[in-house]
């Protein structure tokens, strides 16, 4: 149990709970309370990755959301998870992780030959090679993919559960530090609702960090008292772990909760993996803090250089010294502290500072330490490679542009930097927030708010904890304020004592003596290997408005999205064209903060919850009974019934043959059903529909046909009059929502003043249709057979009366053309009713069909199905129904369309029928086209298309149905269907598109 | 200007890359063009690159309110295809994929045009039939498609779930291999360069402000940088069309709507080509870098700003795990929109406008990466000659009155 970098004592770690983890192999120790970061430290770890480009070896840069190197692969199997930064993932014992984007190995990577061509590789170089021979791209693109990439895809099914939760707030607090506490505490004694988050494992933020006092005890003590008051609050819901992802419009934001992320490989199978919150806020208190930046030196991406505040979260907050012999190098005085920390936990430190005779308290501090401070120098080269050995150190220039005289090298393990502070602005600016850029701190701070919504602390540019602490509390009492609530007893802010610090000298590449781009790399975007050459060169190639600053050189890509990178290579390309950084522009923050996964989007809505199937009410019985499915819309219908031993096509055929000679029985409980009220239900329908509504004597049925404005078909359904004022609508199973919503539409926007309620009904309602020539018999022996004769309930009429006993109404209208009789019952009786139904069929051979023959009957009698036959550019008239269409009744939707020239054209393709020439069972393939003249090769001008295609036992052949231009002037022409699989195209004449019983006869029998 | 290979790679690294040209010009703009082209996006800057290569006007000028590139080309999901059902669009779109199978070496800009196939899936009995349908018209129109069973589904993308017990499994799927993808910053790029290297001044930052009309006909424009004049005025702002038709006194049947995208993390590589499923809208790609690229639909509400609604993506997202099951542990790095031109038959409008002289080129809706390079040679063509060409004469502004329309939308899914 070897952790030789780790503290004798202090840090927030569990030392009474050692773990073991496993990294690359080598079985290591840290405790409880470490993130994977922070352990490999305490063993000595700094070689942790591979960049993207030129598979330099990289190390620990940061201690928090923002690490751009040090991204591991976790856990195995199906668990296993890519591109996870090892700063935020809490330790676990048994914990297993590897490196990534190397091969074989992390200490020796063939792929690092990329660093040694890197001189033809500068940012953009593929835009400009790789074309020659054109056809060789692919070739070098694969070769490119397999370098690229970092961590590898999990296989097989996430075997986690994630959860959503729907909350709302009236102060949502984003950030657990100082700022975000006091925020959380004004608030929740005002009785606000207030949501804290907090990414890290505990509240407290930098607090953790730092070894300062706060109302004159220890901070970690403070914060401690502060989440004890808090947790006594009802109203206030604490959740750490947890990230805001995503700020939207009208104070919606998004939460990812990292519930058991930190705990071995097995949660409960209860409890989520994590928790998906998407939180409507009355108002929201941003307390982000702040990310330090790097400085750009040459060879500034080697393990072991680090960011300073992150080397000082190391040493307090998990006792870890990260080296023994450090050199920091600041622009600012916050990096002083890092020195002290340094010294006092017993490593060796040295301070490089770019400004000359630097006069802070920290500074003084440092000095009376004894600490060896370098001021007007500049780390001009870090030595070493797998990790840092040493630095070398020269003058630099007043302004910062040169460095002179000799160069002092120093041995070193370990190089912190500093080049100052930005504040975490990513949530305001997704909230569409105004940025301004701050010269004292040489970062762009939060300017104008546009949502309901206040920054607070180091993201608000407020770097001292005392204005930290004051802000916080303002802003949450604030916030409380304005979402409604009395603030009587506010709480004070605390007593800190604070040493006063120095400016910042902002410097953006740091010289080394030689041009930039020779000699070495200073690194901008360490992930993806962006350099400030690149950016030079970027400028100079014309590419200098940010976005193709970012574009052309993919500075800020990468899974940090540039959290490090951005403001530094904006700075560079603003100091290149001699403007301000904020006239050179800033790119668009977008969401998600941090990378956040796709299961826990996702939810629960996955598996059998991604679109719940939706069932009939008979749909056991038809499992029951063999049926295979269709699923239509959301529904599943039963496709057909094999007996043992039969095909599909024996099934359909038994089916369809049953429908005719006897009776059959089909389950169309899924068509949508509509129930429309209103003392202007008439009229309405008379707008919506072709055909005319008014007289409709009550208890009929008619037919009707909706077009779209554009006058072409997009659904259809028979309507029956119920009462004087109200009508039962039905659709197309998949069409239902689309219509209802279509005549909301018009009822909502265009006619408000119609008096006309709409509702669904499809769920209520069960049905069963009974078709054949005994269907009257069958029905009949089910209730007062003489209510069902053609007098007492004529073709397309509907009368109530009980089916089996249960109430009733039967519809006499048919889709197979044969005798039907359509019964409906409230759906907790359909399954009764169709049991009932099948029992009084059997001594006739009743017989249970599915949609494909349910297909194959209406295309023999050439009725149209919308969305097989029209595609949503096809009119009543070129599919022969100009019967539907009133020419007497008032406007209707879509008629004007049919004065267009070219909709009232009378050679648009029409519905036609088709008949196999050579071989009268072949059956053509829907979607197959049509063509009058068949050429040796493609392109051949096509003139129409098989719409529906079946062997029709009842017809005894093959039948289809086409749209075919002039269809219907054409009758008895030979057209072609070429095939897909070559061979001669199949020949087919052009016929009537009803096959069976032309006159209409059986179905009124 | 020096021309981009391997040699001039070399011999640039050896002085450092400091000897490297821009890539396009920052020229002031002059007071007058023969053609003005108002959009410095793909489709703008591919017209502005046709109009000098291919009808030898050079006097021309691409102006562009913000950065070249920085509108839809830069927002889209990369995806480059010509299946199209109708005869008009596999014209177009065809030419466009034709032109892309070349357009690397026609600007001597590498646009990694990749042409690794592109699969539209499908999972009902409905969605097969259209399938079909398709199928066999691309193909008697000369355009490469083929079917493909579950089987060769998955041998092609073995990361996506066939299972038959999946909620909407997948039956089989239409495969276009000349299909795939490209760089899209790189398009716009491209163009520039080489239509600056024609001379075309290509002048960003420059907001139109008015219209210069005069008896019906367009004499130039007003602009953030002073007037410009011009004999002809093409118009290719997607996103924005009816607020510079609105300038210039005209209404376009055409909705502006956010679109969405995201990208995940990067991974090595494990998907070749591009998957694209209508029925749960749902298309994904893997980028070069290793990214999954992923479409995740438009928002309903119309708007001019490049955001949308969380909704649309969290409502992919469950489709998305069933169709690509690893997904569930990887995660969103960016998410974004653009705003896109809708017309009522979801084709584009290339040709006249009711203002002489003043051509418009709008509506391609989602299609407009894919349709770039086809887009930018028919517009040429419309403004050297003043007329539509035989390619863009279909997409006409009068179709609207004449209902002649090429709905790509085809059927609404709904069957019986």
């Amino acid at each position: 149990m070897t952790q030789k970098f780790r503290l004798a004592e202090g840090g927030r770690i569990n030392r009474d709970h050692p773990v073991q983890f496993q990294f690359d192999g080598a079985t290591l120790h840290g405790y409880e309370g470490d993130t994977l970061a922070s352990a490999l430290l305490a063993n000595g770890v700094h070689l942790v990755g591979r960049s993207f480009k030129y598979h330099r070896p990289r190390g620990i840069l940061s201690a928090g959301a923002e690490e751009s190197n040090a991204l591991v692969q976790l856990r195995e199997g199906p668990r296993t998870e890519p591109n996870m930064r090892s700063t935020m993932v809490a330790l676990f014992d048994g914990l297993k992780a590897e490196s990534q984007n190397r091969w074989p190995s992390l200490s020796f990577d063939v792929w690092s030959v990329n660093n040694l061509f890197s001189r033809f590789l500068p940012a953009g170089f593929y835009y400009k090679t790789f074309m020659w021979p054109a056809s060789f791209w692919m070739t070098y693109e694969k070769v490119i993919r397999n370098a690229a990439g970092l961590g590898k895809g999990p296989l097989g099914r996430d075997p986690d559960r994630y959860e959503h939760r729907n909350q709302w707030c009236d102060v949502l607090v984003a950030g657990g530090g100082p700022a975000g506490l006091m925020a959380a505490l004004a608030a929740g004694r005002a009785g606000a609702r207030v949501i804290l988050v907090d990414e890290q494992s505990e509240m407290g933020g930098s607090l953790l960090s730092g070894t300062g006092e706060v109302d004159g005890k220890p901070a970690a003590d403070w914060v401690a008292e502060i989440m004890d008051e808090l947790r006594s609050m009802e109203e206030v819901t604490i959740l750490p772990r947890t990230s805001v992802s995503g700020y939207y419009d009208y104070n919606f934001l998004t939460l990812l909760e990292r519930v058991t992320d930190h705990l071995d490989d097995e949660p409960d199978g209860k409890t989520p993996r994590q928790r998906f919150w998407q939180v409507r806020a009355k108002q929201v208190v941003l307390a982000t803090g702040a990310i330090e930046r790097p400085l750009t030196f040459l060879n500034n991406d080697r393990p072991g250089v680090m960011l300073a505040g992150a080397v000082r979260t190391y040493v307090n907050r998990y006792a870890v010294l990260p080296g023994l012999k450090a050199v920091i190098f600041t622009n600012n005085d916050s990096a002083y502290d890092t020195a002290l920390d340094l010294r006092r936990a017993g490593a060796s430190a040295t301070v490089v500072d770019v400004r000359k005779a630097p006069r802070g308290a920290l500074v003084e501090a440092a000095r009376a330490a004894g600490i060896d401070i370098m001021d007007g120098k500049a780390i001009v080269k870090v030595n070493g490679g797998k990790r840092v050995t040493g630095v070398l150190i020269r003058e630099l220039s007043e302004d910062g542009k040169t460095v002179t005289g000799g160069s002092q090298s120093i041995g070193c393990d370990l190089v912190a930097m500093s080049g100052g502070w930005n504040p975490t602005v990513h949530l305001f600016s997704q909230s569409r927030g105004k940025l301004r850029f701050d010269e004292s701190l040489a970062a762009f701070v939060p300017d104008k708010s546009f949502a309901d919504e206040r920054s607070a602390g180091a993201c608000n540019g407020s770097m001292k904890l005392l204005d930290c602490l004051t802000e916080g509390l303002k802003a949450g009492l604030a916030a409380a304020r304005d979402a409604g609530f009395n603030v009587r007893k506010a709480p004070t802010a605390p007593k800190v004592d604070e040493a006063e610090e120095g400016g910042i000298m902002p410097i953006w590449v740091v010289p080394s003596g030689k041009r930039l781009g020779q000699g070495g790399k200073h690194f901008i975007d360490f992930q993806n290997d962006v350099t400030a050459a690149d950016v030079s060169l970027s400028h100079r190639e014309g590419y200098v408005s940010v976005e193709h600053l970012k574009r052309y050189t993919t500075m800020g890509m990468g899974t940090d999205q540039g959290k490090t990178s951005n403001v530094n290579a904006l700075a560079i390309m603003a100091d290149l064209q001699g403007v301000s950084v904020p006239e050179a522009g800033i790119t668009t923050f977008r969401p998600p903060w941090a990378l956040t996964g796709f299961g826990a989007i996702a939810g629960r809505n996955v598996g059998e919850f991604m679109d719940p199937a939706r069932l009939t009410a008979m749909h056991d019985w038809h499992v029951e009974h063999g049926a295979k499915f269709e699923d239509v819309g959301q529904w599943k219908r039963p496709w057909y019934y094999p007996k043992p031993g039969e095909s599909m096509a024996d099934a359909v055929n038994r089916e369809t043959l049953a429908a005719r000679s006897a009776v059959a029985m089909v389950d169309a409980s899924t068509l949508g059903k509509i129930d429309i009220q209103g003392p202007d239900a008439a009229e309405f329908l008379n707008r919506i529909y072709t055909n005319a509504w008014l007289k409709l004597p009550l208890g009929s049925c008619r037919y009707g046909l909706m077009l779209h404005e554009d006058g072409m078909v997009f659904d259809d359904g028979v309507t029956t009059r119920l009462a004087e004022n109200r009508f039962l609508m039905t659709t197309t199973t998949g069409g239902a929502a689309n219509v209802l919503t279509w005549l909301e539409e018009w009822l909502q926007t265009e006619w408000p003043e119609m008096k006309v309620y709409c509702t669904s009904v499809t769920e209520q309602w069960a049905t069963v249709s009974v078709s054949g020539p005994y269907a009257r018999h069958v029905v009949g022996s089910l209730t007062d057979y003489d209510k069902l004769g053609p007098k007492d309930l004529p073709f397309m009429t509907m009368a109530e009366m009980d089916i089996a006993g249960i109430p009733a109404r039967v519809y006499r209208i048919s889709f197979t053309g044969e005798l039907a009789f359509e019964v409906n019952v409230p759906r907790r009786q359909g399954l009764a009713l169709w049991r009932a139904i099948w029992e009084a069929g059997q001594k006739y051979g009743i017989t249970p069909y599915g949609t494909e023959a349910m297909h194959v009957l209406r295309a023999e009698k050439g009725f149209i199905i919308v969305g097989q036959e029209t595609d949503g550019t096809v009119t009543p008239m070129d599919m022969g129904m100009d019967w539907i269409v009133s020419k007497k009744k008032g406007d209707f939707i879509g008629r004007r369309s049919f004065a267009r020239e070219d909709t009232a054209r009378d050679d648009r393709k029409q519905l036609v029928g088709l008949y196999t020439e050579d071989d009268p069972h072949h059956v053509l393939v829907e979607g197959q086209q049509l063509v009058a003249e068949v050429k040796p090769t493609p392109p051949m001008k096509m003139v129409g298309h098989v719409t529906s295609a079946y062997f029709s036992s009842n017809v005894g052949r093959s039948i289809a149905l086409a749209v075919v231009e002039g269809g219907r002037e054409r009758m008895g022409e030979t057209l072609y269907a070429p095939r897909l699989e070559g061979g001669r195209p199949v020949k087919v004449t052009i016929t009537d598109p009803v096959f069976f019983d032309k006159e209409g006869v059986r179905a009124r029998g | 200007m020096a021309k981009y290979s391997v040699f001039s790679l070399v011999r640039n690294a050896l002085s450092y890359h400091e000897n490297w040209q821009r890539a396009w010009r920052s020229p002031d703009p002059k007071p007058e063009y023969d053609i003005l082209v108002i959009g410095g996006g793909g489709h703008g800057l591919a017209t502005a690159h046709y109009l000098a290569k291919e009808h030898g006007i050079n006097n021309v000028a691409v102006i562009e309110k913000g950065w070249l590139g920085g509108g839809n080309t830069a927002r889209n999901t990369t995806i480059v295809r010509s299946n199209y059902l109708w005869d008009e669009s596999a014209a177009i779109y065809e030419h466009s994929l034709k032109l892309w199978e070349g357009l690397s070496q026609d600007l001597n800009f590498n646009v990694m045009f990749s042409q690794r196939g592109v699969m539209n899936l499908a999972h009902n009995l409905h969605d097969w039939r259209e399938l079909n349908r398709r199928v066999h018209a691309i193909r008697l129109n000369g355009v490469d498609s083929e079917i493909l069973s579950a089987a060769q589904v998955k041998a092609e993308a073995p990361i996506l779930n066939v299972s038959p017990d999946s909620r909407y499994p997948i039956i089989g799927a239409s495969m276009q291999r000349r299909g795939g993808t490209a760089r899209h910053d790189a398009v716009a790029w491209g163009y520039a360069r080489a239509a600056d290297q024609r001379g075309v001044d290509i002048i960003q930052n420059c907001e139109v402000t008015g219209f210069v009309i005069n008896n019906g006909r367009v004499e130039g424009v007003e602009t953030t940088r002073g007037p410009i004049k011009a004999k002809r005025v093409g118009v290719a702002v997607a996103g924005h069309s009816s607020v510079l038709a609105d300038m210039a006194g005209f209404r376009m049947p055409v909705e502006s709507n956010p679109l969405q995208a995201l990208v995940s993390d990067p991974i090595k590589p494990v998907l070749d080509c591009v998957v694209m499923s209508s029925a749960v809208h749902v298309y994904i790609s893997q980028s070069d870098r290793g990214e999954f690229v992923i479409g995740a639909g438009s928002d309903l509400h119309v708007s001019y700003s490049q955001r949308g609604s969380f909704e649309i993506i969290e409502g992919i997202m469950g489709a998305l795990c069933e169709l690509v099951p690893m997904v569930s542990r990887m995660k969103m790095m960016r998410q974004w929109g653009g705003v896109v031109d809708v017309t009522p038959d979801r084709s584009p409008i290339v040709g006249k406008t009711p203002v002489e002289g003043l051509f418009i080129n709008c509506g391609w809706g989602t299609g407009g990466f894919k349709g770039t390079p086809g887009s930018g040679h028919a517009f040429a063509a419309t403004l050297a000659a003043g007329e539509p060409n035989d390619m863009a004469g279909p997409f006409s502004l009068d179709r609207f009155r004449t209902g002649f329309l090429i709905d790509e939308a085809g059927a609404a899914a709904v069957a019986h």
